[in-house]
């Protein structure tokens, strides 16, 4: 008895100075990451602000990462007078608008229009190649049609927005349908599901995994249309505020802007990431954390 | 867990009509239209029936259509010519009272092991609350109590394959297709899930087509075999085992003299048939 007991004694300190050692290393290598990645980060800035300083590159075309920084601050602390039509978090608050609006319909739309089609051969070959037509269009170019057709409003840049958003979820939505597995779409037919049961219990919570993962790449496109529709013509906007940038040969200003959108869209990304957490936690844990990068 | 001891899942629900489960195939034909247009022939001439409550094992070599015969029974689909009939009634639409097992379990991955058992009386329309309650009960007694809110990805083989028995099992159907069942599973597991099922069968005598590879697992577990040629599949020949029920051990049946002579007796007529698939298919691919 004291025999086992001493040996599985011994064997738990073993076990734990190696779960010590594993955590340490675990947190070396984190360590080492991330030190790693503000290097990367401090070179190609410092390096950046060093070729313009110098004169190898002309700041007045390529900026200049204290320009930026000094352009940002303005943008922040001036006010009403940051920009000429408004304050910096207007413009934001403006793009922002359009990008969720059209988010949101493009997406709903996508889905709804992907698991008919997917749940419908005939109507999936009817408009199977007119849909590929649609999105073989370069469909930036609508957006000058928007302007054309809704005036300079908000209107415009949340349907170029959507229809941007539309066609990548769509996309997934119809092949997530088609993915379903049959035995398992049999067994439920079988058990006596009706259709809509069969949409709603099957159907949608099988593609759910597709539906989410064009999300996304969708919002990124949201901002794109709304940031196209602004620079083809608006009053106001993030849009707006880089193309009044470029028309002053101010690239510290599109810069600065480009960098806000840039947290925009990764706080989008940030938040799209808890929804899928949440909506899709029953599924086993490493895929979504190897993906994670 | 106060909620299982009231809830008993009453045994006449769906039992009414179990004396009419009769199954018969009669002369029944089944093509299919392959990608490349042609007409590919599936079964021909398939009659058998399977009393209610019979446990009718199908064997045969791979591609004889026995998969075919299950969807034409439970109604997923239609057969060419001749009929098939459930208790007396042309299948059109999907069969009354029937429940399905796969060898891949069609369980559904984002619910829990109990929303998967509870999925039969959801779409049957009965109330959340209790077909939870009846659920609770089958995964007790398919003894997963304490598993309720796994998800699939978290189970064993065995594990997912009792949630599919449960999930099976809990309409009380009349009839129960099982299309390889226990086709994946390791030896070990195969031998306890097949007692499970016996155990499970006696207490609710569903009429079983039971599909398999195994000619000691249709032996052990049924009444009636039936013999199914290779490519397009039709009915060599049907063998009635007279083994006593209840049937005990799965493993320990095999021992018996009579279980021998049933399974010597079937493989005679199984062998030639498997060699001639088997022939066939590598003629083909040679």
């Amino acid at each position: 008895m004291s025999n086992t007991a001493t040996v599985s004694a011994t064997a738990q300190r073993a076990a734990d100075t190696a779960a010590g050692a594993g955590a340490r290393a675990l947190r070396r290598r984190k360590l080492l990451v991330l030190a790693a990645r503000l290097g990367l980060a401090a070179f190609l800035i410092g390096g950046w602000q060093f070729v313009t300083s110098v004169g190898w590159l002309d700041p007045f075309f390529f900026g200049q990462p204290s320009g930026i920084a000094q352009r940002l601050g303005d943008y922040f602390s001036q006010g009403d007078q940051a920009t000429e039509f408004g304050s910096y978090w207007s413009q934001i608050a403006t793009t922002l608008r359009e990008a969720l609006f059209g988010f949101v319909l493009g997406s709903l739309a996508g889905v709804v229009l992907g698991v008919t089609l997917g749940q419908n051969r005939f109507l999936a070959d009817v408009l199977g190649p007119y849909i590929k037509i649609v999105n073989a269009i370069p469909r930036i170019v609508l957006g000058s049609i928007f302007v054309v057709a809704f005036g300079i409003g908000e209107t415009p840049k949340v349907l170029l927005a959507a229809v941007l958003v539309f066609f990548v979820v769509f996309f997934n939505a119809f092949q997530g349908v088609r993915e379903v597995d049959r035995n398992i779409l049999a067994n439920a037919r079988v058990l006596g599901a009706s259709p809509l049961q069969i949409v709603r219990h099957v159907v949608v919570p099988s593609a759910l995994t597709w539906i989410i993962a064009s999300l996304h790449t969708a919002f990124g496109f949201a901002v794109v249309g709304a940031l196209v529709g602004e620079v083809l013509g608006a009053q106001s906007g993030l849009g707006l505020v880089i193309k009044t940038a470029q028309n002053s040969f101010d690239p510290n200003g599109v810069f600065a802007t480009m960098s806000v959108i840039a947290v925009i869209a990764l706080t989008a990304e940030w938040l799209i990431t808890r929804l899928e957490r949440r909506l899709l936690s029953w599924r086993p844990p490493a895929p979504s954390e190897s993906a994670a990068i | 867990m106060a909620v299982r001891d009231d809830v008993v899942t009453s045994p006449a629900a769906g039992r009414g009509d179990r004396a009419g489960a009769r199954i018969e195939l009669s002369g029944v034909t089944k093509r299919f239209l392959t990608p490349s247009g042609e007409a590919f022939t599936a079964t021909r001439d398939v009659t058998f029936a399977v009393e209610p409550g019979q446990f009718c094992a199908v064997v045969g070599p791979t591609g004889c259509g026995k998969s075919t015969t299950l969807s034409l029974v439970s109604g997923l689909d239609r057969p060419s010519e001749g009929s098939v009939r459930v208790g007396g009634h042309e299948v059109d639409g999907i069969t009354e009272g029937t429940s399905f097992m796969f060898q891949a379990d069609a369980l559904l991955p984002w619910k829990t092991v109990l929303g998967n058992v509870a999925m039969g009386p959801v779409f049957r329309g009965v109330g959340k609350k209790q077909a939870q309650a009846a659920a609770r009960d089958w995964v007790r007694r398919v003894g997963l109590a304490g598993f309720e809110d796994h998800h699939p990805h978290q189970l064993s083989g065995g594990m997912r394959k009792r949630v599919a028995m449960a999930a099976a099992l809990i309409n009380e159907p009349s009839i129960l297709l099982m299309d390889e069942p226990f086709g994946a599973l390791d030896v070990q597991t195969k031998a306890i899930m097949q007692n499970e099922l016996l155990t499970l069968w006696e207490q609710l005598r569903p009429a079983v087509i039971f599909i398999t590879h195994d000619l000691e697992e249709a032996v052990a577990l049924a009444d009636r075999v039936v013999v199914m040629t290779s490519g397009p599949g039709s009915v060599k020949a049907v063998y009635d085992i007279d083994l006593p029920r209840p049937r005990g051990s799965v493993q320990t049946i095999r021992f018996e003299p009579r279980f021998l002579e049933l399974h010597h007796q079937i493989w005679e007529s199984l062998s030639e048939e498997v060699q001639r698939a088997y022939a066939r298919t590598t003629g083909e691919t040679s």
